[in-house]
C-alpha cells in the first residue's frame, strides 16, 4: 500500500466513493458486515454525543467545546484498530477515539466541564491527556515508542495532530526522531482544512502533508479521511508495519471539520456556506450509510430509534458530571508532587484561613 | 573514599544508577560516542551499550518531550541539555507537559525523569553559554530545581533525583566542574532534595548561596573573618522547594541576610529569598534582607564579564555594608 500510495505520486487512497460505493475492493479492510455495522453505529454515537455537547455548551452547562462533526471516520477508525495494548496520544478532537479506547463519555463532559478528574481516564490504560499547546504532544508519542522497543512490549502508538500542528517544530522533531529511532508510531494528521481560520494552503507550500514523510525517511500515505474503509485499511497497515520493528508511519487522513473551531469561534468569518455544502456531501457517515443500505445491513429509517437511544446514554453520562461533587480546594494543590512540598501546604492553609475568616462574616 | 571533580561525580552517579536501575536511559546532544562536551557521561556508552545511553538528534524540545514520553511508558530518562543557554526551545515541553503531567492527570501520569544542564558563567565563553536562569524554573509549578556546589552533593543529589518521582531541573556549576576536588564516597549515598545545608556557622549575618557562588562567598569570608565578620553560610543546594526552616533559624540567630547569585536580579531567586527572610524571621531582622545578584542584563560576553560577575571583593563588600547597617 505504502508503495502503490507513496507521497510523491500524489494520490490520495480510497476504497469507496463518494456515494459509497466500493471502488477499490482489494483494499477493503476484511471486516464482517456486523463489524462494519458496529462501526457506523459508533460514529453515530460519537456524532450524538458531539452535537449534544455543543448545545450543552450553548445552555451554559460545559466551557469552551472543540466539536468533531465530519470527522468520525477518522476517530473511529484508529479506536477500531488500536488494541489494549496500543497507546493512543490524543490532541483534542478525536473523540471516537478516546472512547473506543476506554474513556467514559463523563470523562469528557468533566474535562470540558472544568475538572481535572476528567483526564484521569482510570478505565482507560495507555491513553493520555488531550494536549492544548498544538503539535507539543508528538514527542511523547514518540518517547512512548522507545520505551516500548526498549522493553519489547508489544503495542503501538497512534498520536493525532491537526493541518496547523504539521507547521510545528515539534511536528519535525518528532517526526526525526522517530525515524532515526525507528519507534513503533503512527503518527495522523487530521487534515479538516482550516487551523481555526488559516486554510491549509496558507499552512503549507508543500502539495500534500503526506509528503513531508518523505524528508524524514519513513513511510506515508495521504487517505481520504471521510472514507472509513481506507482510514480503517491505512490504520491497519502502518499499525502492522510499525509492530513489526519496521518503524513509524506518517497518515494524512483528509476530511472537513463540519464545525466551528471550539464553540469560541465562527467559521462563517473564514469559509463560504458552498464550500461548507461541498463537504456535507462527502460528509463519512452518509459515505458508511450508503454502503450499508446498499448491503442491506442497515436502512435509512433505523437511524431515528438508533440517535434516540444513544440520546438517553448521553444524558445519562451528563447527568454523572452535572451531579459530580464539587471541586475541593486540596484538588488545586495535591497532584503537583508525589509529596506537597511543606511551602505549597502553606499556601493551602494560609487559604483555609481565609475560607474561615470568611465563612465567619456576618 | 575516592577524590573526584564535580565532572566525575556526576559521571559516578550516573553509572550507579545505570548499573542497578535498568529502567534508567541516558541521552542527550554528544552525550553517547563522545561522552559530553564536557565528558560527563564518558565512557557510560561503552559499559551499558546503545540503547541505554545515546546520542539523540539535535534537538532540545524533542528530547525533553521524548523523555516525558519514555517516562510515561516506565523508564526514568536522565536528559541532558548541553549548555543551559539552549533549553529554550525546550521550555514549553517543561513547562507545558513536564510540570504538569501528574497534576493533569490527577496522578495517573507521573514525569520520572531528570534534566540536566551546565548552567552559569564566568568562564569565557561564547553567547548564550554563561546563563543562569533558574529562577524560570523555580517559576513553573510542579518542578524541583537543584543545583550542588561540590563533587559530594552533585553525586548524592543526582542520585535523589533520579530516584524522585517528581521531574527535577539538574543545574551542574560548569565554572567549577573541574575546580573543586574532593573525597566522595564510591557507594551509592542519597541527599535530600529540599534541604539546605550550614556550610559555616558565623553570628553576625547569613549569607545564602548556592552553585558556584559558594566558592566565592568562602574566598570573600576570609576577607570577612580578618575584618572581623563571622558569617553563617548557608549552601541552598535545592532552588525548589527552598528549605525555608534552615534559612529562618539562621536569620533568628544573625539578624542579617545577604542572597548571592549569579542571575538576573528582577523576580529572581534573590527576591524569593528576601521574600523568605521577611515572612519568617521579620522581628529577628536588624538590617533589611539583601541580595547581590547579576545585572537585569544578558551577560556580557568575555571582555565584560568581569563587571557581571561577582568578585570575593564584591561579595566581602556587600557583606561588609550589611554588617555596618
Amino acid at each position: 500500500m505504502f508503495k502503490e500510495y507513496d507521497p510523491l505520486k500524489f494520490k490520495i487512497f480510497q476504497v469507496m466513493d463518494d456515494h459509497g460505493k466500493i471502488i477499490h475492493p482489494k483494499w477493503k479492510p476484511a471486516l464482517s458486515g456486523p463489524e462494519v455495522l458496529a462501526a457506523y453505529q459508533f460514529m453515530q454515537f460519537a456524532r450524538t454525543a458531539d452535537l449534544m455537547t455543543v448545545s450543552f455548551q450553548r445552555q451554559g452547562r460545559i466551557y469552551t467545546y472543540p466539536p468533531n462533526l465530519g470527522q468520525e471516520a477518522i476517530a473511529v477508525a484508529a479506536g477500531k484498530v488500536m488494541q489494549e495494548e496500543d497507546w493512543l496520544v490524543p490532541a483534542f478532537r478525536e473523540m471516537g477515539a478516546w472512547l473506543l479506547k476506554g474513556a467514559k463519555l463523563h470523562d469528557l463532559f468533566l474535562y470540558w466541564g472544568g475538572y481535572e478528574d476528567g483526564s484521569r481516564f482510570s478505565d482507560a490504560p495507555h491513553l493520555l491527556p488531550s494536549a492544548v499547546p498544538i503539535a507539543s504532544q508528538l514527542p511523547h508519542a514518540v518517547g512512548i515508542g522507545y520505551a516500548l522497543k526498549y522493553k519489547k512490549a508489544p503495542g503501538v502508538v497512534f498520536a493525532f495532530v491537526g493541518d496547523g500542528g504539521t507547521s510545528q517544530g515539534d511536528f519535525h522533531e518528532a517526526l526525526n526522531f522517530a525515524g532515526v529511532w525507528q519507534v513503533p508510531v503512527v503518527f495522523i494528521i487530521q487534515n479538516n482544512q482550516y487551523a481555526i481560520s488559516v486554510p491549509v494552503g496558507k499552512q503549507t507550500a508543500s502539495k500534500s502533508l503526506a509528503v513531508k514523510s518523505v524528508a524524514y525517511g519513513i513511510p506515508g500515505l495521504q487517505v481520504d479521511g471521510n472514507d472509513f474503509f481506507a482510514v480503517y485499511a491505512a490504520l491497519d497497515e502502518a499499525k502492522k508495519h510499525a509492530a513489526s520493528g519496521q518503524g513509524p508511519v506518517l497518515i494524512e487522513a483528509v476530511t472537513f471539520r463540519r464545525g466551528a473551531h471550539t464553540t469560541s469561534d465562527d467559521p462563517t468569518l473564514y469559509r463560504t456556506a458552498e464550500e461548507e455544502k461541498q463537504w456535507e456531501e462527502k460528509d463519512p457517515i452518509k459515505r458508511l450509510r450508503a454502503y450499508l443500505v446498499e448491503q442491506k445491513l442497515w436502512r435509512e429509517e433505523d437511524d431515528g430509534p438508533l440517535i434516540e437511544q444513544y440520546r438517553q446514554e448521553v444524558e445519562k453520562e451528563f447527568a454523572i458530571y452535572e451531579n459530580y461533587p464539587a471541586y475541593q480546594l486540596e484538588d488545586v494543590f495535591k497532584y503537583h508532587f508525589k509529596d506537597m512540598p511543606e511551602d505549597l501546604r502553606q499556601q493551602q492553609v494560609e487559604y483555609e484561613k481565609y475560607l474561615t475568616w470568611l465563612e465567619a462574616q456576618p | 573514599m575516592k577524590v573526584m571533580n564535580l565532572v566525575q561525580a556526576v559521571n559516578d552517579a550516573l553509572d550507579i544508577k545505570l548499573q542497578e536501575d535498568p529502567e534508567v536511559v541516558v541521552y542527550g546532544e554528544d552525550v553517547g560516542v563522545e561522552g559530553g562536551v564536557f565528558r560527563v557521561t564518558q565512557g557510560l556508552q561503552k559499559k551499558y551499550g546503545q540503547n541505554r545511553v545515546f546520542d539523540s538528534p539535535l534537538a532540545e524540545s524533542a528530547i525533553v518531550g521524548t523523555a516525558l514520553g519514555m517516562s510515561l511508558a516506565g523508564l526514568k530518562p536522565v536528559v541532558e541539555i548541553q549548555f543551559s543557554g539552549f533549553f529554550f526551545p525546550a521550555f514549553n515541553q517543561i513547562a507545558a507537559h513536564v510540570a504538569r503531567m501528574r497534576n493533569r492527570s490527577r496522578g495517573k501520569y507521573r514525569a520520572q525523569l531528570v534534566i540536566r544542564m551546565p548552567y552559569g558563567g564566568n568562564i569565557k565563553a561564547l553567547e548564550h553559554h554563561s546563563e543562569s536562569m533558574e529562577a524560570l524554573f523555580v517559576h513553573v509549578p510542579g518542578l524541583k530545581v537543584v543545583i550542588p556546589s561540590t563533587p559530594y552533593d552533585a553525586k548524592g543529589l543526582l542520585i535523589a533525583a533520579i530516584e524522585s518521582e517528581d521531574p527535577v531541573i539538574f543545574m551542574e556549576p560548569k565554572q567549577i566542574y573541574r575546580a573543586i576536588k574532593q573525597e566522595v564516597p564510591e557507594e551509592k549515598f542519597i541527599l535530600p532534595i529540599g534541604k539546605a545545608r550550614v556550610l559555616a556557622e558565623g553570628t553576625d549575618l547569613t549569607v545564602v548561596a548556592y552553585g558556584a557562588m559558594i566558592r566565592e562567598v568562602q574566598r570573600a569570608m576570609i576577607m570577612a573573618k580578618k575584618a572581623g565578620i563571622a558569617v553563617e553560610l548557608i549552601d541552598l543546594r535545592t532552588i525548589y522547594p527552598i528549605d525555608r526552616e534552615t534559612i529562618a533559624q539562621s536569620i533568628k540567630k544573625t539578624g542579617r541576610f545577604l542572597a548571592v547569585t549569579e542571575g538576573p536580579r528582577s523576580a529572581g531567586v534573590g527576591a524569593e529569598l528576601m521574600a523568605v527572610a521577611n515572612e519568617e524571621a521579620f522581628l529577628s531582622l536588624e538590617a533589611p534582607p539583601t541580595r547581590l545578584t547579576g545585572f537585569d542584563t544578558v551577560p556580557p560576553l568575555p571582555k565584560g564579564e568581569h563587571f557581571y560577575f561577582h568578585s570575593p571583593e564584591r561579595i566581602f563588600y556587600e557583606i561588609k555594608k550589611l554588617r555596618e547597617f
